[in-house]
């Protein structure tokens, strides 16, 4: 079958059947000035040669930078397998399929990963993924606000040691959907939020507090007091989180004395490779009382008629294409492709590899710190302890030292000043497992050369 | 051919509303309404204490193959609601004017019972349904 299904016959075969003349009289009761226009800018068509050549020049000028940059996603090492396996033709959709239960093998994989998600959080129930971590934290928040029947204020209390980029897409997405989002404080020393930042809510109805660990520097929050002072308070808590992260420490299911409510996050770092900000994909994981106001896909595990095992949609009838304007989210679909990588990646490396790629990664991390630091005018600005990120505070500002590192094939890090005016020349740095000693030793050799530069000039 | 006790008043959206005779109804989804649902999974009952204007959504049902609001018939404040229903919907299934019942409402305005279908106006609406 051709690609695009109609001929011009078949269209001229319709348009008479409803006795019209052409596609313009279809339309015509649109008025001329909404109409799209010829689109003005488009060059002319190439080639498959000439654009497959333009292509690769373009593709020749990102360089391969090493990277020592987070904030959000991460450079782990992919293992060769998990990309050969996600583009094999039984794989190879980013959609779930609308005939679900037709796709048994599709749909045991997302079973499989929200088996592995639910267990890794410390959650009883998994969704089949969202668009990304900064979508899943809004729509945690509008899950919260759902289940949480008693609470009627919408309000929403956010550190600003959540990924300043995650608060933005949840204003930007719930903000319009009257919820109230309260920033809490952190302190300028050590980078935690302010504990009594949440008491000035003490008493007041609050509908939901974020916690994010590690929060963006790196650093870990108190998370256990925060999850308890929340459910002391008559507040569910929503966990955001680095899944790497989780193979060391304790799950948000563990959390203070009950554990919280929600966990999202982003699941980049889980087999998907850096690609200019996505496609990544975003998890979510509940108690199992708020299941009913879980946005997106589930995947369950069930017998059929025969007896035999089997996969199925569930908990499908709060979605939109059942329930119209009252579904629980516009999010009907998932991360398809992503997810399957995910899961083979989690697959391939065990909980012991995983562990393993965490420890990795913190312990270069540290080397990367104690590199730089050593170096004259750079200091570590955060002293508590922290997961493969960390803050330093340089003597120049950060911008030029970033361009400068950039122009050595180096990416340095991460400009703070960007979201928190106040951390003047900071810049956050990240180290993967990728990073070898001398890619650390590189790095370390570059900053010394273009500090010493700038402090000449 | 559904149930459709006499002693009792509907709205068109299927709820049925008991007098209790002090003030407060009872009420509840009818057996057309339940059979046509199919077997339910999870009913979301309101809050003790809410405030409800007739006509507004109050509750869900929710089956297999649908969630569905369950409209008010009357204003008023709840008084109290089915807790039982949240681990066992299936109870609306087995007895929909009787264990089955969803919530209770004390009236704001009475007169809002003479607005509503008698049984075998009713029994008109559910025929015209399953037509």
């Amino acid at each position: 079958m051709p690609f695009i299904p109609h001929t011009e016959a078949d269209v001229a075969e319709m348009l008479a059947a409803i006795g019209v003349s052409s596609i313009d009289e279809l339309f015509d009761e649109i008025p001329a000035a909404l109409r799209s226009r010829t689109l003005a800018g488009i060059p002319p068509a190439l080639t498959e040669m000439e654009i497959g050549r333009l292509m690769q020049e373009r593709a020749e000028l990102d360089g391969r930078p090493l990277v020592f940059v987070g904030a959000g996603a991460y450079d782990h090492h992919v293992p060769a397998a998990v990309w050969q396996i996600v583009t094999r033709g039984e794989f190879y959709s980013a959609y779930t399929p609308y005939q679900a239960e037709a796709s048994q093998g599709t749909l045991q994989v997302v079973y499989e990963f929200q088996t592995m998600m639910a267990s890794l959080t410390g959650m009883p129930v998994a969704n089949a993924s969202l668009y990304d971590g900064a979508s899943a934290l809004a729509e945690a928040c509008l899950m919260a606000v759902r289940a949480h029947r008693r609470s009627k204020s919408a309000r929403i209390l956010m550190p600003g040691t959540v990924n300043p980029v995650y608060a933005a897409v949840t204003h930007a997405i719930a903000g319009n959907q009257n919820l109230a989002i309260e920033v809490i404080d952190w302190h300028r020393d050590t980078g935690l939020t302010v504990a009594d930042g949440f008491k000035a809510w003490s008493g007041q109805d609050v509908t939901a507090v974020v916690i994010q660990q590690p929060n963006f520097f790196g650093l870990f929050e108190d998370v256990d007091a925060i999850t308890n002072w929340a459910h002391d308070n008559g507040a569910l808590v929503i966990a955001v989180v680095n899944p790497t992260s989780l193979a060391l420490l304790k799950p948000p299911g563990e959390w203070g004395r009950d554990g919280v409510d929600i966990v999202v996050g982003e699941g980049q770092p889980l087999g998907v490779p850096l690609s200019s900000g996505g496609p990544y994909f975003g998890f979510m994981t509940s108690r199992m009382e708020h299941v009913r106001q879980m946005p997106g896909r589930i995947v369950g595990r069930t017998l059929d008629l025969d007896g035999k095992p089997g996969f199925t949609l569930t908990l499908q009838a709060r979605e939109q294409h059942i329930r119209r304007t009252k579904a629980t989210s516009n999010i009907c679909t998932n991360q398809g492709l992503l997810v399957t990588a995910a899961t083979i990646y989690m697959s391939l490396l065990g909980a012991a590899g995983l562990e393993r790629v965490a420890a990795a990664s913190q312990q270069r991390t540290r080397e990367l710190v104690d590199a730089l630091t050593a170096l004259p005018g750079v200091r570590l600005r955060f002293p508590g302890a922290r997961f493969h990120e960390a803050v330093l505070e340089l003597d120049a500002p950060v911008r030029p030292v970033l361009e400068a590192l950039g122009a050595r094939n180096i990416i340095g890090g991460y400009e703070l000043s960007q979201h928190y005016p106040e951390l003047g020349n900071t810049l956050l740095v990240c180290a993967t497992e990728t990073r070898t000693p001398a890619d650390i030793a590189a790095y370390a050799k570059a900053l010394a050369d273009v500090l010493q530069n700038a402090r000449a000039a | 051919m559904s149930n459709i006790p006499t002693e009792l008043k509907y709205r068109k959206s299927h709820e049925w509303v008991r007098d209790e005779g002090d003030g407060t109804v009872t009420v509840g989804i009818s057996d057309h309404a339940q059979q046509a649902l199919g077997d339910l999974v999870f009913v979301e009952i309101p809050e003790v204490g809410r405030e409800l204007s007739a006509g507004e959504a109050c509750a869900v049902v929710e089956s297999v193959k649908a969630a569905s609001d369950v409209y008010s018939p009357v204003s008023g404040a709840v008084t109290a609601a089915n807790d039982a229903l949240a681990g066992s919907p299936e109870i609306v299934n087995q007895d929909p004017y009787g264990a089955g019942w969803i919530a209770r409402i004390r009236l704001s305005d009475p007169a809002e019972l003479d607005g509503l279908l008698a049984a075998s106006q009713y029994e008109e609406v559910v025929k015209a349904a399953e037509d």
